[in-house]
């Protein structure tokens, strides 16, 4: 298991990972999600051992693995962009770490085709990784990553370099080969649909320090401020009256401020809110709404496909429950 | 499309023109020489030469002892490229620069240095290595670790250090990452410089002639000994087209191993990381080829401060002087102002024309035509760099001395010839930079309606400055020390220093040899004082091939 302890990575006077402590259990993956800078991908590649320490350890399995160079650490890093080595063909490539251990050539031809069914591509050996497009070369580099079954796999944005559809299919792809594998896995991401597509456990990093961490339906329910509330994908935090207005029309107990989703609000001729409507816009889903809300403010909210409602009209809200988070108070900004 | 490759071509017929006469010109003359007998073509003589046992010889001793020195510069350059392009080694920035003096000393006084080094009372005397083919290697070596240190060090420092990161993280070690990695990538430019090197040492003339003398020639030796001792222009004629063939081959194989940058690709300098322990190895290689670069031009100046059994000043006073028995027409210090005023307008004529071909060859092609036409160009302008000076500096002789193009008694023949020689230097330095310039960044001003000149002002000038700058002083530094073509072309009463220098050393007498030795101080000091204040601009890639 890996363990990270207070893990410091100064460049000069700035700490780009600042004081930074997480557990990892074997087959869990943890996604470290944060803004871009806010030090994720130095936290990785100090795992890797790309990045001296300042302070603070990384241990595996309760050894401390400070004096051991990335090349003995054992995880597989998995880059932004792939990193396939251009002037090798890809089962070459897959083949990298197996042939670096003088692995039987029949075991590694072995091998290579497996994790190339693996990955999809089966029949791909002899292709050149510039012939191969964007989705293609990361799963070649997921399996060379793959290949030697490295006790941990560290991904940087695996999927950020893709297009939107590619992102969504290969999300599926990554996390069922991850279960299968069960392979323990460290992902960072700045996306945090990547982080829930792929992820079991979350870390919310902010300007080098991890705010908040926990399984990831619970961070997602109980975010531990407002900022964090917002990177999340809630799409506006109240506070004060505002807040308590929301709450006590949802049948809540009044707290200092709350976070909705955009379809926290849904228009019900029955319920608790009267708000006038000032746009519309229908989706595919849904009739997305920006209402002007008694006593709260201007506030996402959405009706049902079909129902006619359009600026101006007066209509009546419900809170949905599930669709808020209540924020502890000590942490309003 | 047909406007676009009229343009072109109407803004290369200046550059070709000048390169047709300044270069075609008396090449072909002095090819002509030896191929037209009376009148009539007669090759066979020119295949007899060829059949010589010395010619083989020659052509032999050309070639090992070029490859040997070529493969000790790898070798020798290699570590040190790595040390001082990736780690952060305190005074990185001045052993660059250091390094990169041999490269532009002239010829004459690396010889006169290694002379004294290994001559009989110099440190390494004992080794008894004066006058041997070793000493020749050695000096070859000395000149080219600089190419090698440069071209591939700026290629090792632009790399990206993800692909390697990504193979320690799958278990290579440091050495299998190297192997596996690192010099795959790198390939493209050693063997890149590692065939410029070996064109400069087989064509290499300065340092052959003075530490091998009529014993040991190399092919370029060979050519300038018959012609101007034994006056037999049909064996020279031949050995030059033997040589120009190999080089053109050679420089064609260069060309092609040549990375090309992808304009469209912004250069990215990755950062240079803190020395480890494990970096011993690859630190010590780099001081040990700083001492043995600096170890030749120490023992060179101790020489000259030398003075019976003391030291002093005298060998520099006498610079004043035209020598013991006369040794030479004009004092030392007239050569060195002679230089300089050389200097100066081979410098002009070398960035006019270098400048142009640069912006000639790095416009982006619209057709295929066009393309072809560029290419054809970048090779044509890349001749000189391997075409023997000797040969340039002859065939001026006998071809521009007849009207139309009576050229001899011009003051500036000894200056064409020479930016002829530094004109690849400018466009090798010129080029990169206007490649790397988006060719987006010119479509957008002009749709903001800047003129093509207004465009060259505001895209191209502020990024090109500063290497036409550094080009300026790696030509002046190039023309200061040219020997080969000005041992032809200087006129005896108006010599350059480097000539005066070879004088000087052909002469009996104590004095002169002293003297010899302080004018090779001053030139180095000279040639020294232009590259390092070039290095300070901080040009990515100057001295790369």
């Amino acid at each position: 298991m890996l363990q990270l302890t207070d893990v410091t990575v100064r460049y000069g006077d700035t700490a780009a990972v600042d004081a930074v402590s997480l557990d990892l259990a074997p087959g869990q993956v943890l996604a470290v999600l944060g803004p871009s800078g806010c030090g994720k991908s130095t936290l990785l590649r100090a795992v890797a051992g790309l990045e001296p320490l300042s302070s603070g350890s990384i241990s595996w399995d309760g050894a401390d693995l400070a004096g051991t160079p990335t090349h003995k650490r054992g995880f597989a890093l998995m880059f932004q962009d792939g990193q396939l080595f251009g002037h090798l063909t890809v089962a070459r490539n897959v083949a990298y770490a197996l042939r670096l251990r003088r692995t039987p050539a029949a075991r590694v031809a072995a091998r290579v085709r497996e994790l190339l069914d693996l990955v999809g591509l089966a029949g791909y050996d002899d292709r050149l990784p510039g012939t191969l497009s964007g989705g293609e070369r990361q799963r070649v580099a997921l399996a060379r990553a793959l290949a030697v079954e490295p006790r941990l796999i560290l991904l940087d944005e695996p999927l950020s370099a893709l297009d939107a559809t590619l992102r969504e299919r290969l999300a599926g792809d990554l996390r069922s080969i991850l279960r299968e594998a069960g392979t323990t896995a460290l992902l960072v991401t700045h996306d945090h649909d990547e982080a829930f597509a792929l992820a079991d456990r979350l870390a919310v990093m902010r300007a080098g320090r991890v705010v908040q961490q926990g399984a990831i339906g619970e961070v997602w329910r109980e975010p531990v401020d407002e900022e964090t509330a917002l990177f999340l994908g809630y799409a506006s935090v109240l506070r004060e009256d505002a807040a308590a207005r929301v709450l006590s029309a949802a049948g809540l107990p009044p707290a200092y401020a709350v976070a909705l989703r955009r379809s926290a609000l849904v228009v019900d001729p029955g319920g608790d809110l009267r708000a006038v409507v000032e746009s519309a816009r229908v989706t595919p889903e849904v009739v997305r709404l920006v209402v002007d809300v008694e006593e709260v403010g201007r506030v996402d909210a959405v009706a049902a496909l079909g129902s006619r409602t359009s600026p101006g009209d007066e209509v009546a809200l419900r809170v949905d429950v599930t669709r808020l988070a209540v924020l502890p108070i000590s942490h309003a900004s | 499309m047909t406007r676009r490759l009229a343009a072109l071509l109407a803004l290369a017929a200046g550059p070709v023109l000048v390169l047709g006469v300044l270069f075609v010109l008396p090449v072909a003359g002095m090819v002509a020489e030896g191929f037209v007998v009376d009148g009539r073509f007669a090759p066979g003589a020119v295949l007899d030469v060829l059949a010589r046992p010395r010619v083989r010889r020659v052509a032999w001793f050309t070639v090992w002892t070029s490859g040997t020195a070529t493969l000790l510069a790898v070798v020798l350059g290699l570590p040190a490229a790595y040390a001082l392009h990736r780690l952060a080694l305190p005074g990185r920035a001045a052993v660059r620069a250091a390094l990169l003096v041999p490269f532009v000393l002239p010829t004459v006084v690396v010889g006169v240095a290694f002379r004294q080094l290994l001559g009989e009372g110099g440190p390494l005397g004992f080794l008894g290595l004066d006058g041997t083919p070793v000493a020749i290697v050695c000096g070859l070596v000395f000149f080219n670790v600089a190419v090698v240190v440069r071209t591939v060090g700026v290629a090792w420092e632009s790399l990206d250090p993800r692909p390697g990161q990504a193979a320690a993280a799958l278990g290579a070690s440091p050495w299998q990452v190297l192997r596996t990695v690192t010099l795959p990538a790198l390939r493209p430019a050693i063997v890149g410089a590692a065939s410029i090197v070996f064109l400069f040492c087989a064509t290499a003339f300065g340092i052959v002639l003075t530490l091998g003398g009529v014993r040991y020639a190399t092919v370029e030796t060979e050519i300038y000994l018959l012609t101007t001792t034994i006056f037999d222009l049909q064996a020279a004629a031949a050995l030059s087209v033997v040589q120009i063939v190999v080089v053109v081959g050679l420089l064609a194989l260069a060309a092609r191993l040549r990375a090309t940058p992808d304009p469209t690709a912004q250069r990215t300098v990755s950062p240079v990381r803190p020395v480890r322990r494990s970096d011993a190895p690859v630190v010590v290689a780099t001081l040990l080829v700083l001492g043995a670069m600096l170890l030749p031009l120490l023992t060179l100046v101790a020489g000259s401060l030398s003075v019976g059994d003391g030291w002093g000043l005298d060998n520099y006073r006498a610079l004043t002087t035209p020598g013991d028995d006369q040794a030479l027409l004009v004092p030392v210090t007239a050569a060195l102002a002679t230089s300089l005023r050389t200097a100066v307008d081979a410098t002009w004529m070398a960035l006019l024309v270098g400048t142009l071909v640069s912006i000639i060859v790095t416009r982006r092609s619209h057709s295929p035509a066009e393309r072809r036409v560029r290419a054809g160009l970048d090779g044509f302008f890349m001749l000189p760099l391997g075409v023997s000076a000797v040969t340039l500096g002859f065939g001026f002789l006998i071809t521009l001395d007849a009207p139309p193009l009576d050229l001899r008694d011009s003051p500036l023949l000894v200056p064409m010839a020479q930016a002829l020689v530094a004109l690849p230097l400018v466009v090798r330095t010129l080029a990169p930079v206007l490649a790397g310039v988006d060719d987006r960044q010119r479509q957008a001003a002009a749709s903001l309606g800047a003129s093509a000149w207004r465009t060259l002002l505001t895209v191209d000038l502020p990024v090109v400055w500063k290497p036409m700058l550094a080009a300026s002083g790696f030509a002046f530094a190039a023309s200061l020390g040219e020997f080969g073509a000005t041992s032809f072309l200087a006129r005896d009463e108006s010599p350059t220093l480097p000539v005066v220098i070879f004088r000087l050393i052909g002469h009996p007498g104590e004095m002169n040899y002293g003297m010899a030795l302080a004018a090779s101080v001053v030139l180095a000091a000279a040639t020294a004082a232009v590259v390092l204040a070039v290095e300070r601009l901080r040009v990515p890639g100057v001295g790369a091939f």
